[in-house]
């Protein structure tokens, strides 16, 4: 019998904590079906962030440490430096990436560090109770944001894989969007080319993938996607910004 | 042990740490110990090791903690405002138990103060630094040979009890240049990755996470109690402290570091006119020496602290002696080094039962 649908082996048991809709698990279930496939579960090293997916090493079967807020890049730098053969991913949600770690970020970038990072956007900070964050889209009502985001005094949403595919360090990146089938497939195909990056020794590479957060954004599921399609991905793009050659 | 060579004691630590099979450093630029990562960056690449100037000294503590999370005998290199910076790794880094290196070479604060040789950042390093409950082992050497030493012990200890080892140093002792022999190399060829560290699970058969989250309170209380555990073993078993002149001594300096140093200058001094000084040089300022000073307070009549800061060991040095007998202090701030002659000019007074420095 042909099987169709299973739970990836790189996948625990152990119930998520995430909230009902929201599209962590997706992105879970992308890096396990793909640590499945390319046979890297057991060279692998995560390492998590702080924000909703926090406990993600109940979730997702490799070696993993928790870092400080925003300093992924720069511990998964001393576990890749030091042990250049494990298979080095970041997981990072936008405020631990794009906010507080960003400097970690772009020198990790910048030096080409063979680490993968997913940075998975939401548009606010979800652990928290959904504060603004760089993200945030103008106009957008937040917690910290009650009268909408307003350029004028809180700035613009940072987008992040326009500012690394600038810079010389990055061999690939790209924006994914989970809000429907189509796009999940495709943002599995971007993240694999990242891996693939990694296992061939090119560089750093980082996938973005836009999210939503039904809970803090007070929609239901459905809802959030819809918002994707309608109001976040105009501002933030979907697609690949920087190939370097040699990348398949 | 091999040939003597004339070293700077900020280059000095850092060949001592190579061979004592320091695989990797990283670090950020701030005066006054660049001569450390600058040699770092010339030899790291000679032995095939890793040398990496990170982008702040918040990136550098933590690739620092990534590496250590592999079992890598790892080192940082800092002075005072980049120190206050990492002490979020810090923090981190105890409650992960990952072992490491780090070096402070104290310079005048608080702030961006100077950089002229300090011991301010005592209360700091002996005390945690960052937030919870931990402590770090804290060493601190008086001379550049006794620094390449140290650098050995610090590995030994952070690998031994999985814990952050800080040589607490100041810029005098970074540029003073003397006589070391080192060690002999730590053989590196063989090095295995210890069963705990994260390099991915392999054939391991079950997986290893490093974390300092505990979500539950129960669970962190478990937590912080082994750790509590820890500092006990340690302070039981790895307290050092070095007693100079002290067998006849009716008056004690206590000082660390560089005071230390001048202070058996001091001593010897002290005793050419007739007064009987003695030296208790906490070597572990974290563990304390404690013990030594209870039983010196049997023997002495005052204990005199002397160091560059307002003070700080003192309240160390207080608890030990508990109210036995008097504990007076002198001290230098902002970075200035206190003579010997100045010291005993205070001692001198002190024993004649005059000071108006008595606090």
């Amino acid at each position: 019998m042909k099987t169709l649908y299973k739970v990836p082996g790189a996948i625990t048991d152990t119930p998520t904590t995430y909230c009902p809709g929201c599209p962590h698990g997706v992105a879970h279930r992308i890096i396990g079906e793909l640590l499945d496939e390319m046979q890297l579960t057991k060279k692998t090293v995560i390492v998590w962030p702080v924000g909703c997916s926090v406990f993600g090493y109940y979730f997702i079967d490799t070696d993993a440490v928790e870092a400080a807020h925003g300093r992924a890049c720069a511990m998964a730098t001393g576990i890749k430096r030091t042990h250049p053969e494990s298979f080095v991913i970041t997981y990072q949600g936008d405020g631990d990436l794009a906010s507080i770690g960003i400097a970690e970020t772009i020198h990790a970038a910048a030096r080409g560090e063979r680490i993968c990072v997913i940075y998975v956007n939401n548009g606010n900070y979800g652990m928290t109770g959904g504060q603004m964050a760089p993200t945030t889209l103008l106009g957008q009502v937040t917690t910290t944001s009650p009268y909408g985001r307003e350029a004028h005094a809180n700035g613009f949403p940072l987008k992040v894989p326009e500012m690394l595919a600038a810079i010389d360090g990055p061999a690939y990146i790209a924006r994914g969007s989970l809000d429907n089938a189509k796009h999940i497939i495709q943002a599995k195909k971007f993240i694999r080319k990242a891996f693939k990056v990694q296992v061939n020794n090119l560089g750093f590479s980082l996938v973005e993938l836009i999210s939503s957060c039904p809970t803090n954004w007070k929609m239901t599921p459905e809802e959030s996607l819809e918002r994707i399609r309608k109001q976040v991905l105009p501002v933030f793009p979907i697609g690949e910004l920087k190939v370097d050659e040699g990348v398949a | 042990m091999g040939e003597k060579v004339l070293m700077k004691g900020a280059e000095a630590i850092a060949e001592a740490a190579i061979r004592a099979g320091c695989m990797a450093f990283f670090g950020y630029p701030i005066t006054p110990q660049n001569e450390t990562p600058e040699y770092f960056s010339r030899r790291m690449p000679q032995v095939g090791r890793v040398f990496l100037q990170a982008e702040s000294e918040v990136a550098a503590i933590n690739m620092v903690y990534g590496a250590a999370c592999t079992g890598t005998r790892v080192i940082t290199t800092s002075s005072s405002p980049g120190i206050s910076l990492m002490q979020e790794g810090f923090s981190y880094i105890a409650n992960s138990n990952v072992p490491c290196v780090v070096v402070n070479v104290m310079r005048g604060g608080p702030g961006l103060g100077d950089i002229a040789p300090a011991q301010a950042d005592y209360n700091q390093a002996t005390k945690g630094g960052g937030h919870g409950d931990y402590h770090s082992i804290v060493i601190a050497p008086h001379t550049v040979q006794e620094a390449a030493d140290i650098m050995f012990k610090a590995f030994e200890l952070a690998d031994k009890y999985r814990i952050m080892v800080v040589m607490l140093m100041d810029g005098l002792m970074g540029q003073m240049m003397e006589p070391v022999e080192f060690r002999e190399w730590v053989d590196v060829k063989n090095n295995k990755v210890p069963v705990w560290a994260t390099v991915g699970q392999g054939e391991r058969g079950q997986r290893n996470i490093i974390t300092s989250l505990e979500i539950l309170a129960e669970g962190l209380e478990k937590m912080d109690i082994a750790l509590q555990e820890k500092y006990k073993e340690i302070k039981s078993g790895e307290v050092c402290c070095e007693e100079y002149m002290m067998d006849d001594a009716e008056y004690a300096i206590t000082a660390f570091g560089t005071v230390a140093r001048i202070s058996k200058t001091v001593v010897d001094l002290a005793r050419e006119r007739g007064i009987k000084a003695g030296l208790i040089r906490p070597v572990t300022v974290w563990p304390f020496p404690d013990k030594v000073f209870e039983k010196r307070a049997e023997q002495v009549k005052f204990f005199f602290d002397v160091e560059m800061n307002e003070g700080q060991m003192l309240l160390d040095v207080r608890l030990s002696v508990n109210g036995k007998k008097p504990v007076y202090y002198y001290g230098r701030l902002g970075g200035i080094v206190p003579s010997a002659e100045e010291m005993l000019g205070e001692l001198e007074k002190l024993a004649g039962g005059k000071n108006e420095n008595i606090i």
